[in-house]
C-alpha cells in the first residue's frame, strides 16, 4: 500500500497503531519515558489510516489549528521531515505537545473516523514528526524577520511564554524571557515528570529559541525580582507578556493537613523533577522516602496522576488514588489513567478525605474517608458527589500528595495594582488579544485561565504574539 | 553563576559572605530573603539577607554551617562562585516609628536582626537591642548593632560575656524596670522566638519573628513552608517571613522543620565523608 494509491475501504481496515511502550513491570521501576516512539514503518501505517477529509474537523479541534491533514499525509507519504516543518508552522513545541496534549478531548475527538473506528493516533504522529526532525539532526530554524527595533518582555518561560517568545522573535521583535527558578521550561520541568516528558526533549525546543535569539534571563522573580513597572519604564520594553503560570497550591481545609507527610503535589512533584531527589543523595534535595510505604494521592486530574506514578516509581508499596468522583469524571488525559491502571495504581473512587490523622511524632498515619455518591449535576456538568452516611473508615497511609488544584501566585497583583483580577486573583485579559487592563502588558496561561494545559496556553501566547506584534508595529515611535 | 566577592569567618562556623547580584542590591528591604543553590546538584535553601551595598551591586549573607549546603558554601572564598541566587523574596519587614522597639537576636538569628534594627532606627524609633549567644566566641556583629542601638545588650547562656542568661531574662528584666516597650523582633531558634512571645504576650507588646520552615522554591508555588498562624495555613515565602508572634502555632514549625531529619543527617555524612577523602589525598 502506498499513499498515492490505496482506497479508504484498504485505510479503514488497518487498525490504529499502538505505540510501543515499557513494560508496566518495568516501568514501574525506572524514570524513563514509558512510550518509545514510532518507528517510521508504524508511522506511516497509521497515517494512511487518515481519509484525508476534504473539510478536516481535527484542524478545528486543535487550540491551535495544526494542518492536521497535510503533515499526516506528508508522513504517509514518507516526508517526515516535511511533516515536522509543516506542524512548526502552527506550534513550537510539538515534540513536547504530540506528549502532553489531551488529544482525545481535542483533534482525536473530532477526527470522523471515531463515528466508526478508532480516531487517527495524531498524538502519536505529531510526536513521532517532532523526534524524527531532532533524532536525525535536521532541525532547521524558521526565517526570522528583520529587527523592528522593538522590545519585549516575557515573563515565565513555560509553554505560554515559549510560544509567546517563538512567534514574536520570528517577526522580527528582541525578546528576553524571564525565568523565576534557576532551570527554564516552567511547569515542563518541574511539574511534569521524566517518564512523561524527557527533560531533554524541553532543552532542545528551549536551544531552539536560543539560537533564533531569544535572552533568557532565569533567577528572575516577577514581582519581586523585577516589576512590570520597572521593565516597562526602567529597562524600556515596549511590552510585556505574562505567563506565570498557576501559585499557591490549594490544600482542602481538612484537620491535620500540616501533619509531616502531607505534600501539595506542586511540592512533590518539584522536588522530584526539578531537583532530581530520586537520585538522593547525588542531588542534595531530600523527598519523603516511598519506599515500602502507603501513599495516596488526592484528586483526579494529570497533576494527579504524575504524582501517583511517581511515587510509585519511588517504590510506594501500595499507591492510591483518592477521588470523589467516579472515573468518567477525572479530568486526566484518559491515556494518563490506562497507564496508572497498568501500573497497578488502586483507584479509590467516590471517596473524600475528610481527616488525616498523626501519631504522637506528628507523622501522617492515616486518612478517614468518608464514601460519595453522585447526586445531581452541578455547575460544571458533571455529577455532584454526596456523602453517604455513617460510610467513614480510615485508610492506613504514610504519605499524602494533595492535588486538587492552584490558586493565583499573589506576587504580580501585590506589585502591579494596575492589572485588573478577578475574584479568584486570576489576571483579566481581553480574550482576542490577551490584553490586559494596563496598557502594552498581555498575558495568558494559567494565570489568565486557573489551571489549564499547555496546549492552551500555549494557544494564548501566540494569540498575545499576534496582538502584540500589530499594536507595537501600528505604534510611531517618538 | 554568581561571584563572591569577600569572604571571612566571624564566629566559629558563622561566616560572612558578599556575593554580585545587582538586581538584589538595588530592590532588596530590610527582612528579604534569597533562594541560593552552591553547586549544579544543590538543593534551594533561603538565606535571609543580612545587607547590600546597591552601589558594588552586592548582598552580603551570614551563614552558619548546619547541613551539607550551608556547610559547603562556607568553605568559599572571595574569587569563588556560586550555582544561583534568586531574590529578594518574602515580604519586607514592617517598618513605622513603634516608639520604642527591641531588637532580639538569637545566635545567627542577629545577622537577620541586624538589617531591620537599622531599618527600625531610621525610622525614629528608640531601638534596644539584645544579641544573645552561648558564649563568647560566638557573639556576632557586636559593633554593628551597638551602632544602630540606643541601648544595646549582650547576653551568653555561660555567662563569658555580657548578661549571663538567655535573651528573654534580659527582656523580662527591661520590663520589669519599667521600660515601655511598643515593639519587639525576634529572630533565632524557635525555642528562642517562642519564648519570646510567651514573655511578651501577658503585656500586648506587638512582637513579630522571621520564621524559617523548609522550602523548595520559595517564590509560592510549592506550598513546602506553609506555617499555622492564627489557625489558618500561611506560607512563609510570599505571606511572611515576619508573623505575628502571638499567633504563629510554634509547635507545628518544630514538627515540620523535622520532615528531613534522616535525610540531612546521611547527606551531611556523605559530604563529610567526601571532604575527608578530599583531604587524604
Amino acid at each position: 500500500m502506498d499513499a498515492q494509491h490505496i482506497t479508504t475501504k484498504e485505510r479503514l481496515a488497518i487498525p490504529r497503531q499502538e505505540m510501543p511502550a515499557q513494560l508496566p513491570e518495568v516501568r514501574i521501576h525506572n524514570f524513563n519515558e514509558v512510550h518509545l516512539g514510532y518507528t517510521p514503518e508504524l508511522a506511516q501505517r497509521e497515517a494512511l489510516r487518515c481519509i484525508q477529509c476534504k473539510n478536516p474537523t481535527c484542524v478545528k479541534g486543535c487550540p491551535v489549528n495544526i494542518k492536521i491533514d497535510q503533515f499526516i499525509k506528508l508522513i504517509a507519504e514518507g516526508n517526515f521531515l516535511g511533516a515536522a516543518k509543516k506542524i512548526k508552522e502552527d506550534n513550537v513545541l510539538p515534540a513536547v505537545c504530540g506528549r502532553v496534549c489531551p488529544q482525545e478531548d481535542q483533534c482525536e475527538k473530532m477526527c470522523i473516523l471515531t463515528k466508526k473506528h478508532e480516531s487517527v493516533a495524531i498524538g502519536n504522529l505529531e510526536r513521532f514528526a517532532a523526534d524524527y526532525e531532532r533524532e536525525t539532526g535536521n532541525v532547521e530554524l524558521p526565517f526570522v524577520k528583520p529587527s523592528t527595533g522593538k522590545k519585549v518582555a516575557v515573563i515565565g518561560s513555560g509553554p505560554a511564554g515559549l510560544s509567546c517568545a517563538n512567534d514574536l522573535v520570528q517577526l522580527g521583535h528582541a525578546v528576553t524571557v524571564f525565568e523565576a527558578l534557576h532551570e527554564l521550561g516552567g511547569v515542563l520541568v518541574y511539574g511534569i515528570p521524566e517518564f512523561r516528558l524527557p527533560k531533554e526533549i524541553v532543552k532542545g525546543e528551549i536551544d531552539g529559541l536560543k539560537k533564533l535569539g531569544v535572552l533568557f534571563v532565569t533567577n528572575a522573580v516577577a514581582g519581586r525580582s523585577i516589576t512590570v513597572d520597572e521593565l516597562l519604564q526602567e529597562e524600556h520594553f515596549d511590552a510585556v507578556f505574562i505567563g506565570v503560570g498557576a501559585g499557591l497550591p490549594w490544600f482542602m481545609g481538612i484537620p491535620g493537613e500540616n501533619l509531616l507527610g502531607v505534600y501539595s503535589a506542586n511540592e512533590f512533584l518539584t522536588r522530584v523533577n526539578l531537583m532530581k531527589s530520586y537520585q538522593f543523595p547525588e542531588n542534595d534535595t531530600p523527598v519523603f522516602n516511598c519506599q515500602g510505604k502507603n501513599v495516596a494521592v488526592f484528586g483526579g486530574g494529570n497533576t494527579a496522576m504524575d504524582a501517583v506514578r511517581t511515587a510509585k516509581r519511588l517504590g510506594a508499596e501500595h499507591a492510591y488514588i483518592v477521588y470523589r468522583r467516579s472515573e468518567a469524571e477525572m479530568p486526566a488525559r484518559l491515556e494518563e489513567l490506562h497507564h496508572a491502571q497498568k501500573e497497578g495504581i488502586e483507584f479509590m473512587l467516590l471517596m473524600n478525605p475528610v481527616e488525616f490523622i498523626g501519631n504522637d511524632q506528628q507523622w501522617l498515619t492515616g486518612v478517614k474517608c468518608i464514601r460519595m455518591e453522585l447526586g445531581e449535576p452541578d455547575d460544571s456538568g458533571r455529577r455532584r458527589p454526596v456523602p453517604i452516611k455513617d460510610s467513614e473508615f480510615t485508610l492506613p497511609i504514610d504519605m499524602a500528595i494533595i492535588s486538587i488544584g492552584n490558586g493565583s501566585n499573589p506576587l504580580i497583583k501585590q506589585t502591579t495594582p494596575d492589572i485588573d483580577v478577578s475574584k479568584r486573583d486570576t489576571i483579566v485579559v481581553d480574550m482576542k488579544t490577551m490584553a490586559t487592563s494596563k496598557e502594552n502588558v498581555y498575558a495568558g496561561g494559567d494565570i489568565v485561565t486557573g489551571g489549564a494545559t499547555v496546549i492552551l496556553a500555549m494557544g494564548a501566547g501566540r494569540t498575545a504574539a499576534a496582538a502584540i506584534h500589530e499594536k507595537l508595529m501600528n505604534t510611531k515611535t517618538n | 553563576m554568581y561571584k563572591i566577592v569577600s569572604a571571612q569567618f566571624l564566629a566559629e562556623n558563622i561566616k560572612k559572605i558578599e556575593i554580585e547580584a545587582p538586581r538584589i542590591a538595588k530592590k532588596r528591604k530590610a527582612g528579604q530573603f534569597v533562594m541560593i543553590r552552591v553547586g549544579q546538584r544543590g538543593e534551594r535553601i533561603p538565606l535571609t539577607i543580612a545587607g547590600s551595598d546597591p552601589e558594588k551591586g552586592t548582598i552580603t549573607l551570614i551563614v552558619q554551617g548546619m547541613g551539607k549546603s550551608t556547610k559547603e558554601l562556607n568553605l568559599k572564598e572571595a574569587g569563588d562562585t556560586i550555582n544561583d541566587i534568586v531574590g529578594p523574596l518574602g515580604a519586607p519587614s514592617h517598618i513605622e516609628n513603634f516608639g520604642t522597639a527591641v531588637s532580639i537576636g538569637g545566635g545567627v538569628g542577629t545577622a537577620i536582626a541586624y538589617p531591620t534594627a537599622v531599618a527600625l532606627k531610621e525610622a525614629g524609633n528608640y531601638v534596644i537591642t539584645i544579641n544573645g549567644a552561648r558564649s563568647k566566641d560566638l557573639v556576632i556583629l557586636e559593633e554593628e548593632m551597638s551602632a544602630v542601638s540606643d541601648e544595646a545588650y549582650i547576653t551568653t547562656d555561660d555567662g563569658s560575656y555580657g548578661f549571663h542568661g538567655f535573651v528573654t531574662q534580659k527582656l523580662q528584666q527591661l520590663i520589669d524596670a519599667g521600660k515601655k516597650i511598643d515593639y519587639v523582633l525576634a529572630i533565632g531558634p524557635i525555642p528562642m522566638m517562642k519564648a519570646v512571645a510567651e514573655v511578651t504576650r501577658p503585656y500586648n507588646i506587638q512582637t513579630v519573628v522571621s520564621l524559617n520552615p523548609i522550602m523548595v522554591d520559595g517564590t509560592g508555588m510549592c506550598g513546602g513552608c506553609r506555617v499555622t498562624v492564627n489557625n489558618e495555613i500561611k506560607f512563609a515565602c510570599v505571606d511572611g517571613p515576619e508573623f505575628d508572634a502571638h499567633l504563629v502555632d510554634f509547635k507545628n514549625l518544630t514538627d515540620r522543620n523535622k520532615l528531613y531529619l534522616h535525610e540531612e543527617k546521611q547527606s551531611a555524612e556523605a559530604y563529610a565523608h567526601q571532604c575527608n577523602l578530599q583531604k587524604q589525598f
